[in-house]
């Protein structure tokens, strides 16, 4: 075979590089395209001018963001403890099962069980007449919405906790004991800065997908809450206006960027420091 | 290597000559079904008596393929892509005006049809299709008010200024859609559905806003499920969803308001792409007997736009001023015109901004 191994690189690269291309850049490429032209095809920058001026859609971008950071912080305050008890348990494999297992059934279907669950004739409300309590309203409110949403992306917040928390050594730990630092001491500067790459990368895989939801908002959330995909939706299906559309859908693509860049940089950094 | 690659060569090779005899094949006999003895039938999912089609086969020879879609926008795409080329489609009244001006219809022939005049006259010659030059109705219905009788009186909710009403506090749910959301302020204003008036639609907003305390939830196709369960006590919403929740909760009612309402078509349609004309035709007449409509409307429970279908219809459904309004309600109700990309966006944006306004 007188290729060389470079080019036998090339070539097994060559299915992914297509499907890249075909999937991820085409389609990016024809957003912005979209994103910078008038229904006419001809090219403007007046789609980004509506956007920025109008206030709707600042206050809805600023919504995005504001229940996005909630459902993060949210997530991130159950997931850490329970990541680092699964850790110290003897089955931890299979309770780690039993945390995904909900990522195997339909988003949709799980949405629906919780109005089965939170609806003012459901679980929650027949089990609380039990107690004498009336029924109250939990649907449609932003509480149920930030349970939903919580609820969906807790196991993408344990998952690369509880991998970053096993992968660090015991031994440090124990050192860290017998060096004299107690239990709160040992967690807050060995512990915690050992995982912190696994917190990025949770951080990472709830902010990003929470900045678009849209089907909760207005199955859970009935429309009082309004993010950024309600937008995209209404713009592609309702109004047609596909190039508005994917002016908001580019917005929301630098925003994750931006995303990216934070949780990583400070990674380098703190590796410098 | 030099294997990997001439394999995977051919292979492309295969698959282009393999798209290009589909493409050809399609492009010569139209569709999937090859037999020219098939009507290509596009509807809503779940909107026909599945025992009329096999009436319709063992009547006139033609098998149907039935292909559905569940929203105008999805079938306008599709029909303007023109891949597959259906017969007949069964699109809404605004979405008919726009195929037309995109000129995507067949005008239909009167003189083969048979049963045109079973139809009622109030819903012919209607605006989006005068003089029926492209399309026959197949259902057609109201937007109105669902209420509970657990608890509302029904003598507290007879007009759309019933739902401003200051104990209903918390308790409407509303339908998600721009058109119909302010088609409700606009009515009490004395203005038409389809106004464009910038001072007029600012004003139907600034009235939709003070709603806002009474509104519970702004959702879709799930008002029926929250409605038959209970959930909220009044809800505005389309004759064909309040039709469902009714029959799973006795105590649910829908009314329109006397004043006027919204009243929506679904016509049937040949696409500039139809193929197997005379089954088309074949269908149109079929469908327009008043057997089978009646049968149509009992199974789908929609109303009929065919008199004599009506009149075939039980006492029970017949009468029900519910779905059956009388003929002065039905005098008020206006049809929604297509109002073109601008005034489509400046409807969504009003209504967008109100569903932002702070509860």
């Amino acid at each position: 075979m007188p290729k060389s191994k470079k080019q036998r690189q090339l070539f097994y690269l060559m299915p992914y590089g297509l499907w890249l291309l075909l999937f991820v850049i085409a389609p990016l490429i024809l957003l912005l395209f979209q994103s910078l032209t008038t229904q006419n095809g001809q090219f403007t920058l007046h789609n980004y001018a509506l956007y920025f001026s109008s206030g709707t859609y600042l206050l809805m971008t600023f919504n995005s963001v504001w229940y996005a950071l909630l459902i993060t912080i949210i997530t991130l305050v159950i997931s850490y403890p329970t990541a680092y008890l699964l850790n110290q348990l003897k089955q931890k494999q299979f309770w780690l099962l039993l945390v995904i297992l909900p990522t195997w059934i339909n988003l949709l279907l799980k949405t629906y069980a919780f109005i089965g669950l939170l609806s003012k004739t459901g679980t929650v409300n027949n089990f609380m007449s039990l107690f004498g309590i009336v029924p109250q309203q939990l649907l449609f409110s932003n509480w149920s919405f930030l349970l939903v949403a919580a609820y969906i992306e807790i196991p993408f917040m344990i998952l690369p906790i509880f991998n970053s928390l096993a992968e660090i050594n015991p031994r440090l730990e124990q050192a860290s004991r017998d060096l004299g630092a107690n239990r709160w001491q040992t967690l807050r500067r060995v512990i915690m800065p050992l995982s912190m790459p696994g917190i990025k990368a949770g951080i990472q895989a709830v902010f990003i997908p929470s900045l678009s939801l849209f089907m909760i908002t207005r199955l859970i959330g009935g429309n009082r809450v309004i993010t950024l995909g309600t937008a995209i939706e209404e713009h592609f299906l309702v109004t047609q206006n596909w190039q508005l559309g994917s002016t908001i859908g580019i917005i929301l693509i630098v925003a994750m960027v931006i995303t990216m860049i934070f949780t990583r940089d400070r990674k380098h950094s703190r590796k410098r420091g | 290597m030099r294997k990997i690659i001439t394999s995977i060569m051919a292979i492309l090779v295969i698959i282009l000559i393999l798209f290009g005899a589909q493409r050809y094949l399609s492009s010569k006999t139209g569709t999937n079904v090859s037999s020219d003895k098939v009507l290509n039938l596009y509807n809503w999912g779940d909107y026909i008596d599945p025992a009329l089609l096999k009436k319709f086969t063992k009547e006139t020879g033609y098998r149907v393929s039935y292909e559905t879609f569940d929203s105008n926008e999805a079938m306008y795409t599709k029909i303007k892509q023109g891949g597959t080329s259906y017969d007949l489609a069964v699109p809404s009244d605004y979405m008919i005006q726009k195929m037309k001006r995109e000129k995507l219809l067949l005008p239909i022939d009167h003189a083969r049809l048979t049963g045109i005049g079973n139809y009622d006259n109030r819903f012919l010659n209607q605006s989006f299709d005068k003089n029926n030059r492209y399309s026959l109705p197949y259902f057609w219905g109201t937007l109105g008010i669902i209420y509970n009788d657990k608890y509302v009186n029904a003598k507290d909710i007879q007009h759309w200024d019933d739902l401003w009403s200051p104990q209903f506090k918390n308790q409407i749910m509303l339908v998600d859609s721009a058109r119909d959301g302010l088609a409700i302020p606009l009515i009490t204003q004395n203005k038409s559905v389809n106004d464009k008036s910038r001072a007029d639609l600012a004003a139907a907003q600034a009235k939709l806003r003070t709603l806002m305390p009474n509104i519970k939830a702004i959702v879709a196709d799930e008002i029926k499920m929250y409605m038959a369960q209970n959930e909220a006590s009044i809800a505005v919403t389309y004759s064909g969803e309040a039709a469902e929740a009714l029959n799973n909760n006795k105590h649910l009612h829908y009314i329109v308001p006397s004043e006027g309402s919204n009243l929506w078509f679904d016509n049937i349609v040949m696409p500039k792409t139809a193929k197997h004309k005379a089954a088309a035709y074949a269908f149109l007449n079929f469908i327009s007997e008043p057997k089978n409509a009646a049968q149509n409307a009992e199974y789908i429970g929609y109303a009929t736009p065919n008199k004599k279908a009506v009149a075939l219809l039980p006492k029970a459904i017949r009468d029900d001023r519910q779905f059956y309004p009388n003929s002065q309600t039905v005098s008020h109700l206006q049809v929604y015109d297509d109002l073109g990309q601008t005034w489509t966006e400046r409807y969504n944006d009003a209504f967008l901004e109100f569903k932002m306004t702070q509860r």
